[in-house]
């Protein structure tokens, strides 16, 4: 059995280096092949029947192995995850399917955290308003987050709040739900990459909880 | 993909796997008949980049819409008749000559599907995704959409319930043209925010 490392998902990509120019066309097909819409369909059917959250369906995505990940196309992201769902709620065996597909069927890994059995009481009214400084909480949670690792720590201020919505970390990996405001906060390029541009705002739209005072 | 009828060509490994997991979902009765090919037609003919351009040139023509528009996005993109998945809440950005707004999600593939259709290949993908939120003008330099050297860049990572549309600035010379004409000069990289028209 192979070892596995509780890390930071590779889908989280803001601010990696490395990956050259973006591969621009003004207009493409929207499905390269029958294929790409068949994935595309199956992961919500699969999402369907085992009623997955927003959360766990994103999470099944998230969990692939990184280089998996990282060398294969969107669509095979998604049937990744369609099967990975499909396997761990029973609807089919990886053994069917790779019987079905005459070779090695890769999944998506397991997931991690804990299921939360008592997520909580919702938050309705929000701590903060509008102008106010705000810090990302500074941490490293082994399961899925809206959260993205290049504003963990980092100040930034309030511009927008946006109702109150399901916390993605809970209804990830559990039946439970809370639901807090979410908010819009605006981070000054240059103190997130400490790189010297200037008249750069980068905007993330974040949970009340990943929230504290600044 | 190559071959015919008579030739048809060998599915790659990614073909064989879809086939599969669509075959065993078929035989417990999870797929309806028809369902590839209704989320094909859907997204190829009805859902797409001239639904968000309606919106646009409704906005460059009525200053109470855009008014509207600008303060909550949702209920008057629904007046078009765009709502639904990936639209349940709206907020619509606008650029100025001073001020160019540009959407990415770095964590996913968070897009406003009832107006701009599905993402294309490249916003998906790591390049986009790792290297708008750390450097923005560069990205769209290298993508053809210049900015003056002092415009303030604002760059809105979709990571929570929210989907960003980018009102583009109106071109000059067209201010003869009808709604529908403006419409059709509005581009989906417009309203991403990766060219200005």
């Amino acid at each position: 059995m192979s070892r596995v490392f509780r890390v930071d998902g590779i889908h989280d990509l803001g601010g990696m280096q490395g990956f050259g120019a973006v591969d621009h066309s003004p207009s493409e097909p929207v499905f390269r092949g029958r294929w790409e819409a068949t994935a595309r369909a199956l992961l919500g059917i699969v999402a369907d029947a085992v009623q997955a959250s927003g959360g766990e369906f994103r999470h099944s995505i998230e969990r692939m192995e990184p280089g998996h990940y990282l060398t294969s196309s969107y669509y095979e992201h998604w049937l990744t995850g369609a099967a990975a769902l499909a396997v761990e709620h029973g609807l089919v065996t990886r053994a069917e399917l790779e019987a079905r597909a005459g070779g090695r069927f890769p999944l998506s890994g397991p997931a991690h955290a804990e299921a939360v059995t008592d997520a909580g009481p919702d938050v309705s009214e929000p701590r903060f308003a509008v102008g106010d400084r705000v810090r990302v909480r500074d941490w490293h949670p082994p399961g899925h987050t809206r959260c993205p690792r290049y504003v963990r720590g980092q100040d930034g201020v309030v511009v927008r709040l946006d109702g109150t919505h399901s916390v993605p970390d809970i209804e990830a990996h559990s039946p439970a739900r809370r639901y807090e405001p979410t908010y819009s906060v605006r981070f000054d390029a240059a103190r997130l990459w400490h790189d010297g541009q200037r008249g750069v705002w980068v905007h993330v739209d974040l949970w009340d909880s990943y929230l504290e005072p600044a | 993909m190559s071959g015919d009828a008579h030739h048809p060509a060998p599915m790659s490994p990614v073909e064989q796997r879809v086939a599969a997991l669509e075959a065993l979902l078929t035989e417990r009765r999870l797929v309806p008949e028809g369902f590839v090919e209704e989320i094909t037609r859907r997204y190829e003919s009805e859902i797409g980049p001239m639904n968000g351009a309606k919106v646009v040139a409704r906005a460059w023509t009525d200053p109470q819409y855009k008014e509207r528009l600008l303060a909550d996005g949702t209920a008057p993109i629904a007046e078009l008749g765009f709502g639904g998945s990936e639209g349940e809440h709206m907020v619509v950005v606008e650029n100025t000559p001073a001020v160019h707004n540009v959407i990415v999600c770095t964590l996913c593939s968070c897009y406003p599907w009832p107006t701009l259709g599905l993402p294309p290949a490249w916003y998906k993908d790591p390049p986009y995704r790792a290297r708008m939120v750390r450097e923005p003008r560069a990205v769209l330099a290298e993508m053809g959409c210049d900015l003056p050297g002092d415009a303030e860049i604002r760059v809105w990572d979709s990571s929570a319930e929210v989907r960003y549309l980018v009102l583009p600035e109106r071109p000059p010379g067209t201010e003869g043209m009808t709604e529908a004409e403006l419409a059709g000069l509005v581009t989906r990289d417009s309203m991403i925010g990766v060219a200005r028209l």
